[in-house]
């Protein structure tokens, strides 16, 4: 792994030991933790949203519905089935990734827009799904009383277990997906970007390696789904809709889509200002979210991400 | 050398390929020897490029076959002509801008690489030693080109002759049995294209067949072993250097205009 990254690991880490302890002694920001964990679910699906726009330079806007395949694979074998929970989610990884396969292999022929529009059109589909399947999804109201996860007999309980559970897994994925960025498949991913033709001439199978990708994005989708269920312990359509998909696409950019740890970044900071440090404009707050996006998109095309060589520039001349 | 005997590497039988009303090859034939380097001459226009994507398989052939070492290969994939070994470098550059030099040459050792995304995702040992090949191979390669130096650099802020040669490198690591040269003295001084002229000669040494479509006559004769001549999508000559600069067809096609011109 290349020393950047190490050094940004080291940093996520650290940063992830200390944010409990503060949380838990400063009663004011005590509900911070519950924060922290939708944080770490969205960066699940994220980091592949950005493999997928950033390297494979293709676009979703269905990935919500990858979320709820899993969430509802979830939920609906462990209440119905009594399935336990860890095999449920391996499961919905298999059968969402199934799907995107199915979903994949046609719609990855598409570019640009049109591949916008017929993800789009899978999400709304799968929407759809949720909610007019009254008797697997309980319909517009959902289900409810879905079992939590315990490991080896220790119940994830409260909020300080989820959390090391779901941002371990973070990063464990977020590992996977570098050294993915760092190798043969990545480099190719990255040539198409730079020259189709060229990389079609050196012999990289384009279409497979997006394919590949697209099916990886959904699978780490599908595990952000089922930690979702668990956590929550309710299902309801409206948690997986298109304007989630549209939510997700847009935290990996203002993020900075070229580079993974954008996507983090966008997630924190977006989920942050949404659930939390807006509420301060009340009723004006979604004005406030409009005008941060629309600063980011205009000032920094690239993305949050990019300014952090250049303070880091500044730091050290300061 | 005696081509009449040695067994045809890549032979073109009677190739068309129109873009809408634009005949660009006009039933082209010729074959290519192993172990030599061939030429191909024209003027603008004359379809030299599309040739060269057509073998390729940028786009197919409306018409004609096209065989590498007896195998059919008109109508396949890029990337299947590629692990056949045909590699080739482009008239405008292609490099991978923001990519590194040694990134670039790595993609070069994409197809004789295999690790899949569990093996890469976990490090898994195969893969490591694999990235490690892949690692030397590309310097190797690099060195071959004279471009070891130049590892860590963006390949879009290279000068163009460098990228040229950086060309050449990731084409080279792919293990080609048969190199295309699209116009590689395109852009370079006397002094490059002198560097230019000893590597095509290394590389002929590796045991690759070079095929190069050239502007630059004097590289053209001091280097082909053959040449073949094409105007308007169709072949008017071809042979060895001496015959091609005295027949009176490529002299016509050359300056044909200008003394047209001269008359008037």
């Amino acid at each position: 792994m290349r020393s950047s990254n190490r050094k940004a690991l080291f940093g996520l880490t650290l940063f992830l030991i200390l944010f409990p302890v503060v949380a838990m002694n400063v009663s004011a920001i005590g509900h911070y933790l519950d924060v922290m964990i939708f944080v770490g679910i969205y960066c699940l699906i994220n980091m592949g949203l950005s493999l997928l726009m950033g390297y494979a330079g293709q676009i979703s806007l269905g990935h919500a519905a990858f979320f709820g395949l899993g969430a509802y694979t979830s939920g609906i074998l462990c209440t119905k089935l009594s399935m336990s929970p860890w095999l449920a989610m391996i499961a919905g990884v298999g059968i969402t990734a199934l799907v995107a396969y199915i979903v994949g292999v046609p719609s990855l022929k598409l570019k640009g827009h049109y591949l916008a529009m017929a993800t789009l059109g899978f999400g709304v589909i799968v929407h759809i799904f949720f909610n007019e399947e009254v008797s697997l999804t309980g319909g517009p109201s959902g289900f409810s009383d879905i079992p939590g996860l315990s490991i080896l007999g220790f119940s994830l309980d409260n909020d300080l277990s989820y959390y090391i559970l779901v941002w371990s897994l973070v990063v464990l994925t977020l590992i996977f997906s570098l050294n993915v960025i760092h190798s043969r498949i990545g480099r190719a991913l990255r040539s198409l970007h730079d020259s189709q033709v060229a990389a079609d001439a050196m012999g990289v199978e384009t279409s497979r390696y997006k394919v590949m990708i697209f099916v990886l994005s959904a699978m780490y989708a599908s595990i952000a789904g089922s930690l979702y269920t668990h956590y929550v312990g309710f299902l309801s359509p409206s948690s997986f809709d298109l304007f989630l998909s549209i939510k997700l696409v847009m935290m990996v950019v203002v993020g900075g889509m070229h580079n993974i740890w954008g996507a983090l970044l966008g997630t924190w900071l977006l989920t942050f200002l949404g659930n939390e440090w807006l509420h301060v404009f009340h009723d004006f707050d979604i004005l406030v979210y409009g005008a941060i996006l629309l600063a980011v998109v205009m000032f920094l095309p690239d993305g949050l991400v990019h300014l952090v060589p250049r303070v880091s520039r500044v730091w050290k001349r300061g | 050398m005696n081509t009449e005997s040695s067994p045809v590497f890549l032979q073109v039988e009677n190739l068309q390929k129109s873009f809408g009303g634009v005949r660009a090859l006009k039933g082209l034939s010729f074959k290519v020897v192993p172990g030599i380097i061939k030429a191909i001459i024209g003027p603008n226009g004359a379809g030299k490029t599309t040739l060269f994507n057509v073998i390729t398989g940028i786009f197919p052939p409306n018409d004609g076959a096209i065989a590498l070492n007896g195998k059919f290969i008109e109508g396949c994939q890029a990337r299947e002509i590629a692990r056949l070994g045909v590699s080739r470098t482009f008239q405008n550059v292609e490099v991978f801008g923001r990519m590194t030099v040694l990134e670039n040459v790595m993609v070069g050792r994409h197809i004789q690489s295999r690790a899949g995304i569990i093996s890469t995702g976990l490090r898994l040992l195969g893969m490591r030693q694999e990235e490690r090949q892949i690692r030397e191979s590309a310097m190797h390669h690099l060195a071959f080109v004279g471009l070891e130096n130049r590892t860590t650099e963006l390949a879009g802020n290279l000068p163009l002759g460098e990228q040229k040669l950086l060309e050449v490198a990731r084409a080279l690591a792919t293990d080609p049995k048969i190199l295309l040269l699209d116009e590689p003295a395109g852009g370079l001084n006397t002094r490059e294209t002198e560097g230019l002229a000893a590597l095509i000669h290394r590389i002929l040494e590796q045991g690759i067949t070079v095929v190069l479509v050239e502007h630059d006559m004097n590289l053209v004769m001091d280097i082909s072993d053959e040449i073949m001549v094409m105007n308007f999508g169709e072949k008017i000559a071809e042979g060895k250097p001496k015959q091609i600069k005295n027949d009176p067809l490529v002299i016509e096609a050359y300056l044909g205009e200008e003394v047209d011109y001269s008359d008037l």
